[in-house]
């Protein structure tokens, strides 16, 4: 016994350095995710910010997800417009073994909870799965999406399994744990949160790396070819499927220990389209996409929709910049740095990036002023807050802000054109000499 | 009989309608491959665009300008912005449609409120037309199947008998081809998302006073749109003619058939009680599904028969 | 490097947005948390009804507050989603604010019941109340009673009450119609009982569910209605639902009366349109048109300087009984702390600005106080949304008539 700890001791130490400098960015991750918490810690009165903590969960809930369904848009090439139905059932079933659980009809510490949650999305993912897997591409999505509409249906009819409108709500207090933990503090469900989202996260980008994982990329690039090769396609997207809705429901079952309520708007086209949204933004190329997209969307949905009622608007203009500028998502534009980065050039860019910064602001904040000015006029300060700059309200019937709003607007616009100019050739100049030096780009 | 004939009636105009809004987007998915989730708000701004002209100048003139206003509007996003989010795949596409569809709804909250506006049937349709069994036929009613039918011969004609109508039909099939021949293709697609919108738009306008006119009628009206077109199958203007009369009928017909499963069964001997399993699904009448009846239908044609109903090519 | 430096922006973005999040509010007043869809389609739910709130709240601020302080409300879009409004209610508590208050949709409604009832069992020290202003589950003062959540509506069962109470003699065969979800068969479930037990004379001759906001085209319904020969239309559906259901029956020239519970929110009437004339009811807790039908000219001049502020008609003066309520109590309790206000609105009596009495029920939490039936018509003083037609009372039901028995056990903090 003692030579064995004195005999593995030494070698685990060695091999220690090696794990950190592979798998640092997972460190790290989880460092930041559980520090954040504490900048908005309110040391007044001792206690965490209950909102910062709620809108991290959402963040790490939805970002599981987000991550679940880009294992059908990004890695197989299925879109799909009824995702949440996936993560709902498994929320609901989690609220009824949750339920069940405490009870006392059998034993089940609060932290494996998530399992039931990603077996229900399992095995739905199987039924489902069955049926819509039978067809790709845009018969695929639209299957998917007339599934949704009649699983959300459903789940306002019957009440039995569904609750009706009021839903399932549970209590996450069960005092069942395997390290004694309460979960009656946002911040010991958060942590919670933490620990499922990056065993998530890790297993799904495990499975990218099984034949599965590889298959279901060859089946998206080439459907014939994996044919070919003498793969069925149907029971790729079939597998590919079931998976992805134990993730989904895994992302369900923390919705449940979040907010201890499962409603039909769990199933709804909403939540799908948050996450095909987030996958978009951020990126759905690669692996951790999804997962920016999700801070991304979570931010506007929740932080945004604090200060104006326009933030809708503001999603909508931002898809279509996204879309027509930056295809490839947050993590394409990152991954465009890449050739300079390798030549250890990317401080070159910084000028460039600082000088397009300031028209850019400009740009936004003549659009904002004028979509603000607009929603003051008509609809009118339904928020309470009117719009003000260092105290000094600003009426929208006067034509002066206005004014100063579309100035802005266009001399951004135009600053913005030569500042892009001069970072474009920086840029081109850049990308030239990477492909001199026979980097690919 | 009496409800019988009233129903086909209801049906009959209810599901030109569709036919309106999902001839448009038949055209658009089957060329150009856009899921246009904007095509619904196209519907609510031709609604919007006929109430302001209308109180101005008149509703006749609304029922030519309106959708003129909405063609103008889809030839410019296609132009300026469809055109370039192309060559960044379908789903880049679909989101530009979708974004859209949030700032379109936006804008008109905007400029005409959050609340319905006072849209209506103008005064000269304000009539029953004739009654049936003592249930009136509004003349405005069949005033919208009058003009549906128009534009089914139109688009028809159109389709059928002049050039570019020819190519659209060639594009429809083998896009690529066409190109190949040397059409310009661009122009075919600024040319048919415009009339897809125009069309969309007309459906605003004698769809708009026949609803209610607010800023939530682009959100509830899309999924059953896209249903249609692709029940109908892609590349098939016949194919989405029948689907949506189909859909209209279906739906209208589900709310006088009181039936349910649990009494199919009875047929067989079995008797559903609340002790059988799935009584909650098994007892459940007709008419309570009868609007969510398409949804399945799509599912099921879409898993035996992806090309939908008279499809050219698969979905 | 690079995924670093995008964590950094990441920690970045979030800390801009959460500064936002909190905004700095003016010292010494009482807030409330107020939540409903404010963007989206149903936007005009939240904005019609923040409007008024701000409007009543004006007036009650000046003519002092509650303990000579102020109320403020603070808003918070939920989007008609149950999880946002439940951060809503998170960053309500980090404030520290005594009232969070929710109108629109019993789903949110019982996921807010659940979390304040455990936010203040875990945290004595900051309790929350809930004030529901619209959310009509009767599920919520029954089953779901929390000592925490004050109801101040009538519940969709002393709702269906008013409606049968206000049948005339005349109807004895009705249809019913409703939404498929809890609500809408609540209200059918509701309807029948009272029927059964106050108008024996009356035949259901027709009993439908349909899909939430699926039917597009209600012809088929109104054929089968007609067919059955009913008088009456009996409908809690709300929206797009009721909107086109009753333009549909106009369109047709079918003879019959609609009682709705919703005909009359803000929308209504310039959906359903003139063709409503003398044919819609609603069942309302208020219309414009009480004050000069009873003589109370200072409550008429109130709701008349409203119409003169705003586009649209003023319906919430169960908003304004909220707000004098919740003066009432903290002035009761001497004190903004929730439990104190809690205890001291149970049993508390009031007297409306029309001069009626309502009381907050102790044993449930749910608020009785007279309902009315309006129809809409030609020929009132004061019109709605500029159609010419408007809502004159055609039925006053007192207090006493739907103060119905409750299930609710109580369970009080012993603290």
């Amino acid at each position: 016994m003692s030579a064995d700890t004195t005999s593995t001791a030494p070698l685990a130490a060695a091999r220690a350095p090696a794990l950190l400098r592979r798998h640092w960015l997972w460190l790290a991750a989880i460092v930041l995710a559980l520090a954040i918490p504490w900048l908005f810690f309110d040391w007044s009165k001792g206690r965490h910010s209950g909102f910062a903590l709620t809108m991290l969960s959402e963040i790490g809930l939805m970002s599981v997800f987000a991550l679940s369904f880009n294992m059908l848009m990004g890695q197989t090439g299925l879109l799909s417009f009824g995702h949440a139905i996936l993560f709902g059932l498994g929320g609901y079933c989690t609220a009824h073994t949750l339920n069940a659980a405490k009870a006392g009809l059998f034993w089940l510490p609060v932290e494996l909870i998530p399992l039931a949650g990603g077996l229900g999305g399992l095995v739905f993912g199987a039924v489902f799965g069955y049926v819509v897997t039978k067809q790709r591409a845009t018969a695929f999505a639209m299957i998917t999406m007339g599934l949704g509409e009649l699983v959300a249906a459903c789940a306002l009819m019957f009440m039995g399994f569904f609750g009706g409108e009021g839903g399932i709500s549970t209590d996450r207090v069960t005092g069942q744990s395997l390290f004694g933990i309460e979960y009656s503090t946002p911040w010991q469900v958060y942590c919670l949160v933490v620990a499922w989202t990056v065993i998530a996260t890790m297993l799904m980008r495990l499975q990218t790396q099984t034949p599965l994982g590889r298959m279901a990329n060859a089946q998206r690039d080439n459907f014939e070819r994996t044919q070919f090769v003498g793969y069925d396609p149907r029971m790729i997207r079939f597998y590919q499927f079931t998976l992805s809705g134990f993730f989904a429901g895994i992302g369900g079952a923390l919705y449940v220990l979040v907010y201890e309520i499962v409603t039909f708007d769990t199933v709804a086209a909403a939540k799908s389209a948050t996450a095909l949204l987030a996958a978009y933004i951020g990126g759905a190329g690669s692996f951790l996409g999804p997962f920016l997209g999700t801070i991304v969307v979570v931010l506007l949905q929740s932080g945004v929709s604090l200060i104006s009622n326009a933030w809708l608007l503001y999603v909508g203009v931002l898809f279509i910049v996204m879309v027509m500028f930056a295809p490839g998502g947050i993590m394409g534009i990152v991954a465009r740095h890449e050739p300079i980065a390798r030549m250890g050039r990317l401080g070159e860019l910084a000028v460039p990036y600082a000088r397009i910064l300031p028209p850019g602001l400009l740009l936004v904040l003549g659009f904002v002023t004028l979509v603000e000015l607009a929603q003051l006029a008509t609809i009118g300060s339904a928020q309470n807050k009117s719009l003000a700059i260092g105290g000094q309200p600003i009426d929208p019937h006067n034509g002066l802000p206005w004014a100063i709003g579309a100035a802005m607007l266009v001399a951004g616009g135009l600053w913005m054109r030569r500042e892009a100019r001069v970072f474009r050739a920086r840029w081109d100049a850049l990308m030239e000499e990477a492909k001199a030096r026979g980097l690919p780009v | 009989m009496e409800v019988f004939l009233v129903s086909l009636l209801n049906g009959l105009v209810y599901g030109m309608l569709l036919f309106m809004l999902a001839s448009g987007l038949t055209l658009i998915l089957s060329m150009m491959g856009v899921l246009n989730f904007a095509h619904a708000s196209a519907y609510m701004l031709g609604a919007y665009f006929a109430f302001t002209i209308s109180q101005h100048i008149g509703f006749w003139p609304a029922l030519i300008i309106a959708p003129l206003l909405c063609g103008l509007l889809g030839a410019m996003i296609e132009m300026y912005g469809l055109r370039r989010v192309h060559r960044n795949g379908h789903i880049a596409e679909l989101l530009f449609t979708f974004g859209l569809a949030l700032i379109i709804e936006k804008v008109v909250q905007m400029t005409w409120g959050l609340l319905p506006v006072p849209y209506r049937v103008p005064a000269g349709l304000d009539f029953p037309l004739f009654s049936i069994y003592g249930t009136q036929f509004p003349a405005y009613r069949a005033f919208m199947l009058l003009i549906s039918l128009l534009m089914f011969g139109a688009i028809w004609l159109g389709l059928t008998r002049t050039r570019i109508g020819l190519v659209i039909q060639a594009a429809l099939t083998h896009p690529d081809m066409v190109g190949a021949l040397g059409h310009n293709v661009p122009r075919v697609f600024t040319t048919v998302f415009a009339a897809g919108t125009a069309l969309a738009g007309l459906a605003g306008v004698i769809g708009g006073n026949y609803q209610v006119t607010e800023p939530a009628m682009a959100f509830t009206m899309g999924p059953i749109v896209f249903v249609v077109v692709v029940f109908g199958g892609l590349g098939s203007l016949t194919g989405c003619f029948i689907a949506s009369l189909m859909m209209g009928l279906i739906q209208t017909f589900a709310v006088v058939l009181d039936y349910s499963p649990a009494d199919l069964l009875r047929q067989f001997g079995i008797i559903v009680t609340s002790a059988t399993p799935f009584h909650e699904v098994l007892t459940v009448p007709l008419p309570r599904v009868g609007a969510l009846l398409p949804f399945l239908l799509l599912i099921l044609i879409l898993v035996f028969k992806p090309r939908g109903l008279m499809g050219t090519r698969d979905t | 490097m690079l995924q670093s430096l995008l964590s950094r922006l990441a920690i970045g973005a979030l800390a801009v947005a959460t500064c936002f999040a909190g905004p700095t509010f003016a010292q010494g007043t009482i807030k409330i948390a107020y939540t409903d869809p404010l963007s989206g389609p149903f936007a005009q739910v939240g904005d019609a009804n923040l409007k008024q709130m701000n409007y009543i709240l004006d007036y009650i601020n000046s003519h002092g507050g509650a303990l000579g302080k102020k109320f403020e409300l603070v808003p918070f879009d939920n989007k008609s989603q149950p999880s946002d409004a439940l951060i809503a209610l998170k960053s309500a508590t980090d404030q520290n604010m005594p009232f969070i208050m929710q109108c629109s949709g019993s789903n949110i409604a019982a996921a807010l019941i659940e979390a304040v009832n455990k936010h203040n069992a875990r945290n004595p020290d900051n309790r929350i109340i809930y004030i529901n202003c619209g959310a009509v589950a009767t599920e919520l003062t029954n089953e779901q009673c929390s000592f925490w959540h004050f109801r101040f509506d009538a519940n969709v069962a002393q709702k269906a009450e008013v409606m049968v109470r206000a049948l005339p003699k005349e109807v004895t065969k009705v249809y019913l119609l409703n939404q498929d979800y809890l609500f809408g068969q609540s209200v059918q479930r509701d309807v029948k009982a009272f029927i059964a037990k106050l108008r024996p004379d009356i035949q259901v001759v027709g009993d439908e569910l349909i899909p939430l906001g699926k039917v597009k085209d209600f012809a088929p319904y109104i054929t089968k209605i007609k067919a059955s020969g009913a008088q009456a239309l009996l409908t809690g559906n709300w929206g797009p639902d009721m909107n086109l259901l009753i333009k549909a029956g106009i369109d047709a020239g079918v003879d019959l009366r609609y009682y709705t519970m919703y005909a009359h929110l803000a929308g209504g009437a310039v959906a359903i349109g003139p063709g409503g004339d003398g044919k819609v009811r609603s069942v309302q807790a208020f219309n414009e048109n009480i004050a000069p039908e009873i003589g109370n000219a200072e409550a008429e001049a109130w709701t008349k300087d409203f119409r003169s502020k705003y586009p649209f008609d003023f319906y919430a003066a169960g908003f304004r009984t909220i707000f004098e309520f919740l003066a009432a109590a903290i002035n009761k309790a001497g004190s903004t702390d929730p439990t104190k206000i809690a205890l001291a609105m149970e049993d508390l009596k009031h007297k409306d600005f029309l001069g009626y009495e309502s009381k907050m029920r102790k044993d449930d939490h749910q608020i009785i106080g007279p309902y009315f039936v309006g129809v809409f018509k030609r020929g009132v003083k004061y019109d709605s949304e500029k159609t010419g037609l408007g809502w004159a009372t055609e039925a006053t039901i007192p207090a006493k008539d739907i103060e119905q028995p409750t299930t609710c056990k109580m369970q009080r903090p012993k603290a």
